[in-house]
């Protein structure tokens, strides 16, 4: 398997490969979270429940489920770093925890703007949305920790550390949290956990799901990109790579 | 569709302004991250032409004083 | 010359690290002062009424130990960065993880083990009924070494940057709130008359998962730090 994987190792193989798949990438991103958000805000039913409130699902759900699955992306990157010692992994924290933040952020404020109509408050010390709340937290203290350094591939490694130690934790913080909310009794309504869905509904929840995961990947292939660049500027094939499109884009 | 006017996409049954601020936030916050991985982008270029520059200039010295 | 043995190794690095602190016990001191002033604040900002506080002592006690392990973790690396001790231990042929355990016990010993001890004087001044005391003293037992070891991790991960402090706390205080949430349900549970050992057994088991696990991030740490 090294040997198959060897080649990609390479910074700029992956720099052109990754240049060539952004367009399909977040082409897709846009047309699928388009389609999805336009089916789910125009053509959905409204719930006999919430009203038409619960379109903020078709943005919540898809954004929480990534937040999480983009931290365990983020580990994965940072085991895979440590192990085999490849740059490129220092590299791709960078470009993948930002996204994760970001996405996490969304979940949180969609979900305390949605608490605001179901449960008459802006902020409930729900299960979900203190864990979405820690998870922000630990989102944080990485990125804090790999800007805290002045020499990037240290602070990579540091961060990348760190997002273990987190990855460890979330189980344990998740289940310390679900019980810490039974033990209290917060919110009963729970807005994010429903019985089966209509197909009306559950059919644009899953094409937003989708479109969610090419954006997640369009954000995280181009700034891949940009750190490669970043690392790479004195390299010769940055010079070719840049020259070229600086004399096109004279031409033009 | 599911409304009858646009007037009534916007008022989304009464919850328009927490259906619309929590999609304009995200779009927000989904946009802003985009574009500061373009401003980065174009930032990397700049600060490789400035180089490109730089040597063209030590170059061209070079060969004035030898 | 034969090389140490690890149990050698391990007990020279605690007696060396021992012996360091025992020259400045400020630093053991005023981390323990700091819980007792958090502790004796309270009372002040809330009113002395005992139902108030009475329910409040487990969390504010907890909360004060999290905020003086974060207080108290400069010591642990900082110094031995900075006369290239701690490179010379990555050097040893010992393994780092235990070197790292060593001066987790260390640090455990001279802040976990005192504010244990501290305890039933902070449960006395929040007004803890005499239900929560077994619990809370259980929790800090088994709890404090959590505290070191993640604490520890932080430290090894912060040593090199010269300024630990707000960057330590956004690091460390979300990987504690489970942490948190067990040891101030114990105490709850031991107040209401249910049974408070799930929590307190919980929270042994996790101390010694962390305890475990723990000196190998810091051995990784260590290593990120000093190259």
């Amino acid at each position: 398997m090294w040997r198959w994987l060897h080649p990609y190792a390479k910074p700029e193989v992956v720099y052109h490969l990754l240049g060539r798949w952004l367009p399909w990438v977040a082409g897709a991103a846009a047309l699928i979270l388009g389609g999805g958000l336009v089916w789910g805000i125009l053509f959905a039913p409204a719930d006999y429940q919430q009203g038409d409130s619960y379109r903020i699902i078709f943005i919540h759900v898809p954004a929480a489920m990534f937040s999480m699955s983009v931290y365990v992306g983020l580990a994965i990157t940072a085991l895979i770093g440590r192990v085999w010692q490849l740059k490129m992994a220092d590299w791709a924290l960078a470009a993948i925890a930002p996204v994760g933040a970001v996405f996490t952020f969304i979940a949180l404020f969609t979900g305390a703007v949605w608490g605001k109509p179901m449960w008459g408050t802006w902020w409930e010390w729900d299960a979900r949305l203190t864990s979405q709340l820690i998870l922000l937290f630990l989102y944080i203290g990485v990125l804090a920790l790999y800007h805290a350094f002045s020499d990037n591939r240290t602070g990579a490694k540091a961060a990348g550390i760190l997002a273990l130690v987190g990855v460890i934790n979330i189980p344990i913080i998740r289940y310390s949290v679900e019980w810490w909310n039974t033990l209290h009794q917060g919110a009963t309504l729970t807005v994010f956990e429903r019985p089966p869905m209509a197909n009306s509904m559950l059919f644009p929840l899953l094409t937003c799901i989708l479109g969610f995961a090419f954006l997640a990947a369009a954000l995280i292939f181009h700034r891949m990109r940009n750190e490669i660049l970043r690392q790479e500027l004195h390299r010769p094939w940055v010079k070719a790579e840049l020259g070229e499109t600086s004399k096109q884009t004279e031409a033009v | 569709m599911q409304f009858d006017s646009w007037q009534a996409v916007i008022e989304m049954g009464g919850y328009g302004f927490y259906v619309w601020l929590s999609f304009g936030v995200s779009f927000l916050a989904i946009g802003v991250l985009a574009v500061q991985g373009l401003r980065a982008r174009t930032k990397l270029e700049r600060a490789f032409k400035q180089e490109q520059h730089r040597q063209q200039r030590l170059a061209r010295r070079h060969r004035e004083v030898s | 010359m034969k090389p140490a043995s690890n149990w050698q190794a391990l007990r020279t690095v605690m007696q060396r690290d021992l012996m360091v602190v025992m020259r400045r016990r400020s630093d053991v001191l005023n981390p323990l002062l700091f819980v007792l002033m958090v502790v004796s604040l309270f009372p002040l900002a809330v009113g002395p009424g005992p139902d108030i506080l009475g329910r409040m002592a487990a969390g504010v006690i907890w909360v004060a130990a999290l905020l003086s392990a974060l207080l108290g973790s400069e010591r642990l690396f900082r110094e031995d960065f900075l006369d290239g001790t701690l490179e010379q231990l990555t050097l040893q042929p010992q393994p780092l993880a235990l070197l790292s355990f060593a001066k987790i016990m260390v640090h455990w010993l001279l802040s976990g083990l005192p504010l244990v001890i501290l305890a039933p004087l902070c449960a006395l001044l929040l007004k803890l009924p005499l239900e929560g005391w077994l619990a809370l003293i259980a929790t800090l037992a088994v709890g404090t070494p959590i505290l070191s070891a993640v604490t520890a991790i932080g430290a090894a991960l912060t040593v090199s940057l010269g300024r630990g402090g707000a960057l330590l706390s956004l690091l460390l205080l979300p990987l504690f709130i489970p942490l948190l949430i067990f040891a101030t349900g114990a105490v709850e549970a031991a107040l209401v008359g249910t049974d408070a050992w799930p929590q307190v057994l919980l929270l042994a088991g996790l101390s010694l998962l962390t305890l475990l696990l723990a000196p190998f991030a810091v051995a990784a740490s260590i290593r990120v730090s000093v190259h």
